[in-house]
């Protein structure tokens, strides 16, 4: 009796199915192209360079690699510096976030409604806005040239505490804590014994967050980094786009861009699907 | 009874004592560099040569500047225009695969790949992408080789000096970088949308555009307000990609030059009395935004 008007919502949704790859297709392409032809390039030599586009690979990777680690950009202490901020700053942002979001969750205090609200509120004010004053403060601080103006401003991260605070909303009892009261551990064993651990998918995704925009950060490091061995990639990139562009070797071009990509988009391979995961999951919460 | 409630206001000290690294550092880096730049904003501070000016107290005289000036007001037109370019697809395509992928009729195979891949330019480096763009999209550059080998165009599109084109290179790489991630914040949204509530349009004979536009649309909304704004307070912070693309300069004539990349040459200059009103009004601007979003925010917890 049915069939026929099932037969034309089949038909419907097999091409409505169609056109949804046929997009799909298309944006992945969109997505991914430029990588590929990075990676392609970055294995080509410069004169091959100049003859065109192409995207079959050559053999010129390790000539590319070694001439950008003898070359003048300091490449591996741009990787190590960019290292360094990111993780020193997704391990301190991550646990003492966590530990604002626990004070709020856990304890009734005075000023605890106030703090909330402060922080919200705040969250979406940008760095930017406030860069004028940053940047006085660390010169008179004289940290300029120093990674710590980049790495301890961390510690007072409002959207990571956010996430951290609904997180625990949604996964830390309360009697879980007193029942270590009774066990007698004191507050600051609780929590590092007890709600860290209970907390680590959402540290994990954070602290990868947290990483990734320290590692991709440019206008803040561009303003107080200034001697080339301070410098972190992004910096770099910057002056890489500065010189004088036909002096360059456009093999290591590339290759210096690919050294600044490819390390993100590998551990994405191994993490993408904790990443995305935790993008949906800040997305119902937020 | 009463021994017990010392010890709870006891325990509860402690929610000061895991505040404190938040508030200082708070403090430290973001509450004094803010009331500094607004404190600047009222000084004429700048080199001139080798010569210090200032600081001399000048009231609101470098407000009366910034605002007089035609710089600001079409850098502010630039960086909207980019950030709309980039943001209309952003938000058709996020909608449109975010329907689909949760459309239970379509069952679209290998959702997590295409998540995966779409997601990906949310997390490369905005610098050394827009330094990618700068040599493939360079007059000599592959892409301009390709287009040629293609026969679509006879000679080299001059894409980093034609205004058009270079402002959309930037919304197109703000558009690549952004809509995976609307779309899973979107899609998440869309799960959350009670099922029954789709089932009844099904029994009642709806279209798959009925149930898009009628249904999913309207319960959408603080979502996607959320998402709109976000993404405006993102726009107007919109700097790493025209700067590395451009070099700092905004060409062509200035065309592609945001607001910050307007406050970081002030900043570079040591030009710190417009750096600062330039800086009061951008937070003048985001904090309006930001309260639209903290009334959003707190809504939904409550």
């Amino acid at each position: 009796m049915n069939t026929n008007a099932e037969n034309v919502t089949t038909g419907g949704v097999r091409a409505r199915r169609l056109i949804a790859y046929i997009v799909l297709v298309i944006l992945s392409f969109l997505c991914l192209f430029w990588f590929v032809i990075l990676f392609v390039n970055a294995t080509r030599s410069h004169s091959d360079l100049t003859r065109g586009f192409t995207l079959i690979p050559s053999v010129y990777l390790p000539k590319n690699w070694s001439g950008l680690m003898h070359g003048t950009l300091p490449v591996v202490n741009g990787l190590f510096n960019s290292f360094v901020v990111s993780a020193c700053s997704a391990v301190l942002c991550t646990y003492f976030s966590t530990m604002t979001a626990y004070a709020i969750h856990t304890y009734d205090f005075k000023l605890k409604n106030f703090f909330f609200t402060f922080i919200l509120a705040i969250m979406m004010i940008p760095a930017q806005v406030t860069s004028l004053g940053f940047l006085q403060l660390i010169q008179n601080m004289k940290l300029e040239d120093n990674l710590l103006p980049l790495i301890l401003p961390s510690i007072a991260a409002p959207v990571t505490f956010f996430y951290m605070k609904q997180y625990m909303d949604s996964t830390l009892s309360l009697s879980l804590v007193e029942a270590a009261r009774i066990d007698g551990a004191g507050e600051f064993r609780i929590f590092n014994r007890v709600v860290l651990p209970l907390m680590k998918p959402a540290i994990a995704v954070q602290a990868i967050f947290t990483f990734v925009s320290s590692w991709n950060n440019y206008f803040i490091p561009a303003l107080i980094l200034h001697k080339d061995k301070i410098k972190t990639l992004p910096v770099l990139i910057a002056q890489l786009r500065s010189a004088d562009f036909l002096k360059f070797d456009m093999g290591q071009v590339y290759m210096m861009i690919a050294f600044s990509i490819f390390p993100v988009i590998v551990v994405y391979l191994f993490l993408s699907r904790y990443i995305v995961a935790g993008v949906a999951l800040g997305g119902v919460k937020e | 009874m009463n021994k017990k409630r010392s010890k709870v206001v006891q325990y509860n000290r402690w929610g000061y004592i895991f505040m404190i690294p938040f508030i200082v550092v708070y403090l430290i880096f973001q509450f004094v560099p803010l009331v500094t730049t607004i404190y600047n904003s009222f000084f004429e501070n700048y080199r001139s040569g080798l010569k210090q000016i200032g600081p001399n107290f000048i009231g609101l005289a470098n407000f009366q500047a910034i605002f007089s000036n035609p710089d600001l007001w079409k850098y502010f037109g630039n960086t909207m225009i980019m950030w709309i370019c980039g943001f209309v697809p952003q938000i058709f395509f996020s909608l449109l695969l975010g329907a689909w992928f949760t459309d239970p009729s379509l069952r679209l195979k290998a959702q997590r790949f295409w998540k995966t891949v779409i997601y990906l330019p949310n997390l490369i480096m905005a610098s050394a992408f827009a330094m990618l763009f700068f040599t493939l999209f360079a007059d000599s550059g592959p892409i301009n080789s390709l287009l040629q080998n293609l026969g679509l165009v006879s000679s080299p599109v001059r894409f980093l000096s034609t205004t058009v084109t270079a402002r959309g290179l930037v919304a197109f790489m703000n558009f690549i970088m952004w809509f995976g991630n609307t779309t899973i914040l979107l899609m998440a949204g869309m799960m959350g949308i009670d099922p029954s509530l789709f089932e009844a349009a099904q029994v009642d004979g709806a279209t798959a555009t009925q149930v898009f536009w009628r249904i999913t649309l309207p319960l959408l909304r603080p979502i996607l307000v959320y998402t709109m704004i976000t993404s405006l307070i993102g726009g107007l912070q919109m700097f790493d990609v025209p700067q590395i693309l451009t070099n700092g300069t905004g060409d062509p004539a200035r065309n592609t030059m945001t607001l910050i990349m307007y406050l970081n040459k002030h900043l570079y200059s040591r030009n710190y009395g417009l750096a600062g009103a330039l800086s009061v009004f951008l937070f003048i601007v985001t904090g309006i935004l930001s309260m639209i979003v903290f009334k959003i925010t707190v809504r939904k917890e409550g």
